[in-house]
């Protein structure tokens, strides 16, 4: 396979401009919106707090945003690949094989249950949800002589997808309370979140994805195939199951903070392994930035599409994630 | 060992089996004996002898306005929508040979929805009537979307699938979008366009539903009726079909728009439900066998029957609320999918 990137300063070189630009995208996330605010506000927001309207602005929506978008866009990434990885279907990630959409629909029942009100209680649904649907997609993908398939998981993330979001919808629908901002949760925003849900969920996801770069080299030797794996001395089942813990802390996380956000987990995998090749300890890190940076940037894009209405990012990244997911089902269906 | 019946015309001639006939009557007897059933029960319960009573004219006149005015066009819309979906599902699932897939799992439906959810916002003041015409219109652009998308020098069932599945996400998602960004969304009308999202016969009319999808099913099921003959050739796979001498991409594509059509008449006035056309194909193979003559009809029949019991069963348990039947037939069929893919591992 040819890739982008062949030396080692190559690849290093490449990560730090992505990592600056993840920095860039930060700043200008905190920069631009409806409301024009100047520099010299922004500086002083951190540095010395006035409680104006704008500083409020700065410290209560912008720096939440963007924090959450740099970490869902990372998390929604890492766990694609790794996905991919462990299906051995490279239309696999977290939107596509129903994970998003499971977790979201553990929260609307919770909330409209339960009555769970607290950010802790969101995240810890939404990792419960993922986890199950994660396990009963596994399941389902893998029932048959003929193994985990592509298509069969495909489609078993399919049909989990339309039944929670059937479900959801239903409960939503019917609940009648705060349908307004539960919908923009639901389409997938990052917008209108404050701190507290980012540090509800920000440590597991962080462990998870230190966890991706530990597993990174298990990951390689996986990839060989199963048998070779556990030829050349490995407990694929230990390692599996750790790859799943870390995919379910990554998407659950994400869809507590941000909602079902679709094509990130695609997307950028398959981005990331054009660049770098197919060796997870460089996959993982660049996945990481990219999503983050990818995310940063359609989350910006998303507050002038329709300026000055915003338009959720989960949309952006959907209308984004089509040509390639259309170009990787061309690739993936051609035997 | 089956009896079969054969029909011959001129140019044209089918078998039917004498157990497909008969599981034809019995759920056709079943199929009304449920729509009286459900035209009986709601808020106000009609006992079924009034119901028939006042069905041939000679009932209670307040039971009788009940029943023509409320209540009996949602009954003759679920029976409607509920067998067009089954029957593009079937064709769907021969012309594409995998057993799981269903108009709103590749995309489909998905752009129907998105065609008259454009007219709710974009067309209000036009008449409703044309609403089928949007939908199917948007049905029609997904599907031909989808298959220049899969087109590779022919199109495989797999390219097929894979790609509906990311345009369904994708139609999902500009749906949500138009609907979050039109410049009146006050609330309401972004719970109907969700309802409507959700699958929903709630609130349908005579003149408006009745009439405006009567025709197009009419016409549509006949045809497709007619044209199975072709699926049986299509489902031996490609190189089989066209050694027997059909000509195996132009029959995929006209029987795959007789699919998108009737999925796109029965989401403009159904919404998007869900699951019907993964069902009933099934349903019905299971009951009469895998050739098509049996299995259009039977399924157009159990997909009458599932919605009309989704309904009932969504507007009555949650009274005063009514919740989309799309959710009941959600809530059926993801259990029903996973046994699917039970099944099909002594198959493999």
């Amino acid at each position: 396979m040819d890739i982008l990137l062949s030396t080692r300063n190559q690849k290093i070189f490449a990560l730090l401009i992505a990592t600056l630009l993840l920095a860039a995208g930060m700043v200008c996330s905190i920069a631009f919106g409806v409301t024009n605010i100047s520099w010299q506000t922004i500086l002083s927001a951190l540095n010395h707090f006035d409680g104006s309207q704008e500083q409020l602005i700065i410290k209560t929506a912008r720096i939440p945003r963007a924090l959450i978008a740099a970490i869902v866009g990372a998390s929604l990434a890492v766990a694609g690949a790794l996905m991919q990885g462990l299906t051995r279907n490279p239309l696999a990630s977290p939107s596509i094989l129903g994970i998003n959409s499971g977790a979201a629909f553990f929260i609307v029942v919770g909330s409209a249950y339960f009555s769970a009100g607290s950010l802790s209680t969101f995240a810890g649904l939404a990792f419960l949800g993922a986890a199950c649907t994660a396990i009963l997609v596994y399941i389902l993908g893998s029932i048959g002589t003929d193994g985990l398939t592509p298509i069969k998981i495909t489609l078993a993330g399919a049909a989990l997808t339309s039944f929670f979001s059937s479900l959801s919808l239903g409960i939503l629908l019917t609940g009648g309370q705060t349908f307004d901002q539960v919908l923009y949760w639901f389409v997938g925003s990052v917008s209108g979140r404050d701190l507290g849900i980012f540090n509800a969920a920000f440590p597991y996801m962080t462990l998870a994805l230190m966890g991706a770069v530990v597993l990174a080299r298990h990951m390689n030797v996986l990839a060989l195939g199963e048998d070779i794996a556990s030829g050349l001395g490995q407990k694929t089942i230990y390692i599996k199951l750790a790859v799943g813990l870390v995919i379910i802390l990554l998407a659950g996380g994400s869809v507590s903070m941000a909602g079902p956000i679709a094509f990130i987990g695609i997307i950028i995998p398959h981005v990331a392994r054009f660049l770098v090749g197919t060796d997870y300890r460089w996959v993982i890190p660049y996945c990481a930035i990219l999503g983050a940076d990818l995310l940063l940037a359609a989350d910006i894009g998303s507050r002038y599409i329709a300026f000055p209405k915003e338009v959720p990012v989960g949309i952006m990244t959907a209308i984004l994630g089509v040509p390639f997911f259309v170009y990787i089902a061309r690739k993936g269906g051609r035997r | 060992m089956n009896h079969w019946y054969s029909f011959r015309g001129r140019k044209y001639s089918f078998q039917i089996s004498r157990r497909t006939l008969w599981v034809i009557t019995l759920l056709a007897i079943v199929n009304v004996i449920v729509a009286i059933l459900c035209v009986g029960l709601g808020s106000q319960y009609i006992r079924p002898d009034n119901v028939v009573r006042s069905m041939l004219g000679i009932g209670d006149s307040v039971d009788s306005m009940i029943i023509f005015s409320l209540r009996m066009p949602r009954i003759l819309i679920a029976i409607l929508v509920g067998a067009a979906l089954a029957v593009s599902g079937a064709i769907l699932q021969g012309v594409v040979r995998n057993p799981l897939t269903s108009p709103d799992m590749i995309g489909i439906t998905g752009g129907a929805s998105l065609g008259t959810v454009v007219f709710i916002i974009y067309f209000s003041e036009v008449s409703i009537r044309y609403m089928p015409l949007s939908s199917i219109a948007g049905a029609f652009g997904a599907a031909l979307l989808i298959y220049i998308l899969a087109y590779r020098g022919g199109v495989t069932p797999l390219r097929l699938v894979l790609i509906g599945i990311g345009m369904a996400t994708a139609l999902t998602a500009v749906t949500y979008m138009l609907i979050l960004t039109a410049s009146f969304t006050p609330t309401a009308v972004a719970v109907k366009a969700f309802t409507f999202m959700t699958g929903s016969i709630y609130g349908v009319s005579w003149d408006r539903d009745v009439t405006t999808l009567l025709p197009w099913i009419l016409v549509l099921l006949p045809v497709a009726l007619f044209y199975a003959r072709h699926l049986n050739v299509q489902e031996l796979g490609d190189d089989i079909a066209e050694s027997v001498g059909s000509s195996v991409m132009r029959k995929r594509t006209i029987l795959l728009m007789m699919s998108v059509a009737l999925a796109g008449a029965a989401v403009s006035i159904g919404g998007a439900i869900n699951f019907i056309g993964l069902m009933a194909p099934h349903i019905a193979r299971k009951l009469v066998g895998p050739a098509f003559g049996g299995v259009i009809p039977v399924s157009a029949l159990i997909g009458s029957l599932i919605l009309l019991l989704s309904d009932l069963v969504a507007r009555t348990t949650f009274l005063p609320l009514d919740i989309p039947a799309g959710v009941f037939t959600a809530a059926i069929g993801a259990p029903f999918f996973i046994y699917l893919l039970y099944q099909s591992r002594k198959a493999a």
